[in-house]
């Protein structure tokens, strides 16, 4: 197990998930999202590659309705 | 024949003069239709957490199609030059958006923007290939200043941001509007649609309207309402007004008089 941060929220997750993983255990279409990990933004092209750490800090934004 | 009245926005050819917010409203069925009815054709949208706790919960996308409609993603809610550039930096990495709006905030209570951090990271954004619509006083000075950094739009406020108190300094616009080179376009503070239309006859190239039409009790009428507005004060400005008089002229000729 290995505890991560993602949107602010305290989460455990199985060892070895990529973030496509991640994405799709939550349901999210990855051209409708960017992420940042640890403050740096993950290209798209990682997202199959890259496996979450234990406290990695996970932000994943999407557009809402704005002004 | 008349030539068709194209609206050049950064990369951009526009049809309408009017871009609309998609906040605010009751939901977003009611977000789409009033849309639909502005005919605009750029949204304004902001980025934020996606809600990691309700997977069902409807999206914008679900019912606003980037595909069909220009997605202007914007900064709102930044009170600084790095949030702001975060922002539009995730923006771009969503789906290669690269015309956007930077607004940096200094002050919760007004929302008006701090101009030394809107400068700062409109020359940092245009750095890095984006091409920036920028929100800002209506100082022409500042707004000359964005021009000169690179800002492909000038975007000052009418008044502050929902406020809907219409344009409280029409000098100050006029002035902005004749020293631009880039298009000039009233972002904040339009309340209804006739402050809209003294935008257009003032020589704005656009409006940004978001309160306005999702606070009105009927947003899908006022959404057609401001649609007509804008191309009615656009329209206004190309006629060229007549002149004011101090004295009464009358409008039927004296001669032949009974």
């Amino acid at each position: 197990m290995a505890k991560i941060q993602l949107n602010g929220r305290n989460f455990k997750i199985v060892q070895k998930l990529t973030i496509k993983q991640l994405l799709s255990k939550h349901k999210l279409n990855e051209n409708r999202i960017a992420i940042e990990l640890n403050g740096s933004i993950l290209p798209k092209s990682k997202f199959k590659k890259t496996f979450l750490k234990n406290k990695d800090k996970v932000e994943i934004v999407h557009f809402i309705g704005g002004g | 024949m008349k030539k068709k009245d194209t609206f050049k926005l950064a990369n951009l050819k526009l049809k309408s003069r009017l871009i609309v917010g998609t906040g605010k409203y009751r939901n977003f069925l009611e977000a789409s239709k009033a849309i639909k009815e502005s005919g605009a054709d750029m949204v304004t949208v902001a980025v934020r957490r996606v809600n990691i706790l309700d997977k069902k919960k409807p999206t914008l996308m679900d019912y606003v199609d980037p595909k069909k409609i220009n997605y202007l993603p914007n900064t709102a809610g930044c009170f600084n030059s790095e949030d702001a550039l975060r922002t539009l930096r995730l923006a771009r990495e969503m789906g290669g958006w690269k015309t956007v709006k930077l607004e940096v905030l200094a002050n919760k209570r007004n929302l008006f923007p701090d101009m030394i951090e809107t400068i700062k990271s409109t020359k940092v954004l245009v750095e890095e290939g984006f091409r920036v619509l920028v929100y800002c006083s209506d100082d022409p000075i500042q707004a000359k200043k964005l021009e000169d950094v690179g800002a492909s739009a000038i975007m000052p406020l009418a008044s502050p941001i929902g406020s809907g108190l219409g344009i409280q300094n029409k000098i100050n616009i006029s002035i902005i509007i004749k020293n631009s080179k880039v298009p000039v376009i009233i972002d904040a503070g339009i309340g209804t649609a006739s402050d809209a239309t003294i935008a257009m006859e003032l020589g704005c190239d656009g409006v940004l309207i978001n309160s306005a039409i999702a606070k009105a009790k009927n947003p899908i009428l006022m959404a057609r309402s401001f649609k007509n507005a804008v191309i009615s004060g656009r329209e206004a400005f190309l006629a060229g007004r007549m002149k004011k008089n101090f004295l009464g002229n009358p409008s039927s000729p004296l001669a032949g008089l009974i």
